[in-house]
């Protein structure tokens, strides 16, 4: 039971009920709705003090802080990779306006995250010297099929972070819904560069292209989703270019400090929560492709993993340490 | 929620949509009724949240097994949607090798595979998984282009906002886990189907906080605008969208979820 939902009940039988209990009826409706009226100018410092208010509501520990920051930094580097895609040329006009809404959503996710962390937060990097796109002048991110490879990438990468740290902020409700809904905006982000990959960077109708097995290589044609291991990626191991290869993106994690009954298991996982996946176990899938099983579900992967992979794009080689 | 509940032991209150003997205006009417209608209203009230037994209605249960049949809920009813869709004449009158059709096919194998997992997962967790569900649809939905990817769209997005807004209530790390894994899966779904919807629309304001709130600043969860999160919704939001594609006796009852 709660007091609002009561109040809310009592409304629908008897409008007046907030005059019965106030005469100052605006305070009991502004009480669930604080801020709804203030001006524009005012909302930056309230939204400050409301998420001050309702992040702190469980205490924020140092883990769940560690792990908003490390989700920060990899929202700063996706968000200055998106700002590096004005030099990319050869792209089609719907691949550039795909990449302005992707763009947009990374530079929000990092103002949301400062937002939450305040004082805490890490301050945002030089715009030069700290990232590294060329991965050490191994690619040039100004060409758009490498570019797209390497958003996949970024993204695939992504996806597989927030849900490897769910576990960690869940005893904080308010912070694992949150980290929930940035994690499947970065998965449509995944979705929508592997449809423009497979349609081509020229293409106008990126959901139009057709996937093509083993779905590796830089011009290789993936699924929306990740089967199997993707055959290693873009940047599979036998074409790694000076060690570099994206196979580790798709691979299995470090299960070292993993939470107890978890496994960051690689994308061609199909075991799931101690259930095989086949026809046999589950009987209406009898003529299933082989691959559906695996694709069906995403895997996590342990902060140490991710920032090693994340480290391949940091001039210090460091950063996400 | 009311007349259900009305419906058993207790006599209805006429007196509440029925003219009195002497017209008297609402607001007096309560003056005078007040305390008895308070009373009879505050307890209507707390039961909708505690009665776990709607007549007719399938309920999905409380805590982690609760949320497991909640998802098994859901992914029947996408399953089916898709198993559906590929008798349609949308379906079938598809070109061999064309893009939507391998992308039907892959939603329609991942579909049931999250249901008949689910299913193994409830059972293997010793509990028992809700009862097959009835699906309703619109007529015609199948044979049209339009309907069936506005109706995957329905679904893939609500799908997506369901399993964000229902991971707070599991209380196992390997089930929170396992929820998202499927979940960005189900992301990755609506994202290419709005896209044959309408290019670049894998992501919007309607599923996303881009340039509105999800919610009133200091609601919980809330999340402002350019922020750019999923708009995730309660069991309850869920279940008001989802019980409109099932048959009396399918519709859900998630009140034991909070």
């Amino acid at each position: 039971m709660n007091f609002f939902q009561i109040i809310s009940e009592i409304e629908k039988v008897d409008p007046e009920v907030y005059d019965r209990l106030d005469s100052r009826r605006s305070i009991f409706k502004n009480m669930a709705g604080l801020g709804q009226k203030l001006t524009a100018a005012a909302i930056p410092l309230a939204v400050g003090a409301i998420f001050n208010k309702a992040y702190a509501q469980t205490p924020v520990g140092a883990g769940v802080n560690d792990v908003l920051n490390f989700a920060l930094k990899l929202e700063y580097l996706e968000s200055y990779f998106y700002n590096a895609r004005t030099a990319v040329t050869g792209l089609s006009a719907a691949n550039t306006s795909a990449l302005n809404l992707i763009a947009t959503d990374e530079a929000n996710h990092v103002s949301f995250l400062r937002a939450v962390l305040q004082g805490n937060a890490i301050a945002p990097p030089a715009v030069t010297g700290v990232f590294d796109f060329t991965a050490g002048g191994r690619f040039n991110p100004a060409d758009a099929t490498t570019y797209l490879a390497l958003a996949q990438s970024l993204e695939d990468t992504g996806v597989r972070a927030y849900k490897g740290a769910a576990p960690l902020v869940m005893t904080n409700k308010t912070v694992l819904t949150a980290a929930l809904n940035i994690h499947s905006v970065e998965a449509r982000h995944a979705s929508q560069l592997r449809a423009m990959r497979r349609a081509g960077i020229n293409s106008s109708a990126p959901s139009q292209g057709v996937a093509v097995a083993p779905y590796s290589g830089l011009t290789g044609a993936p699924k929306s989703w990740i089967s199997g291991t993707d055959g290693g990626g873009p940047i599979p191991a036998a074409n790694a270019v000076r060690g570099f290869s994206t196979a580790g993106i798709y691979g299995a994690g470090n299960n070292t400090n993993a939470p107890a009954t978890i496994t960051f298991a690689a994308e061609d996982n199909v075991i799931q929560g101690g259930v095989t996946l086949s026809a046999t176990t589950l009987t209406a899938t009898a003529g299933f492709p082989a691959a559906a099983y695996s694709e069906a579900f995403d895997e996590g992967l342990d902060v140490g993993t991710v920032a090693a992979i994340a480290n391949n794009f940091s001039v210090s080689g460091t950063y996400f340490n | 929620m009311s007349h259900k509940i009305l419906s058993g032991s207790q006599a209805p209150e006429p007196t509440l949509d029925q003219p009195l003997y002497t017209p008297i205006k609402r607001r007096s009417f309560f003056m005078y009724a007040g305390a008895t209608a308070g009373a009879t209203a505050l307890v209507l009230a707390g039961c909708s949240k505690d009665d776990n037994n709607m007549p007719g209605m399938v309920n999905v249960g409380s805590s982690d097994v609760g949320v497991l049949n909640y998802a098994y809920a859901l992914e029947q009813l996408e399953a089916d949607f898709y198993t559906k869709v590929r008798m349609g004449s949308y379906y079938t009158a598809l070109a061999p090798n064309s893009a939507e059709k391998q992308i039907f096919d892959d939603l329609y194998y991942h579909e049931v595979i999250h249901r008949d997992f689910l299913r193994a997962a409830i059972t293997g967790a010793n509990a028992t998984p809700i009862k097959a569900l009835d699906t309703v649809y619109p007529a015609g939905t199948f044979n049209s282009r339009t309907t069936v990817l506005a109706t995957a769209k329905a679904f893939e997005d609500l799908g997506v906002a369901a399993y964000n807004g229902a991971g707070q209530y599991i209380s196992t790390p390997l089930y929170l886990y396992i929820a998202g894994k499927i979940v960005s899966v189900e992301a990755r779904h609506a994202a290419i189907i709005r896209d044959l919807v309408t290019e670049g629309s894998f992501v919007g304001n309607d599923v996303i906080t881009l340039t509105t709130p999800n919610k009133a600043a200091g609601d919980t969860n809330y999340a402002p605008a350019n922020s750019s999160l999923e708009r995730s919704m309660t069991p309850s939001e869920v279940v008001a969208i989802a019980n409109t594609f099932l048959a009396e006796g399918s519709k859900l009852d998630v009140s034991g979820l909070r």
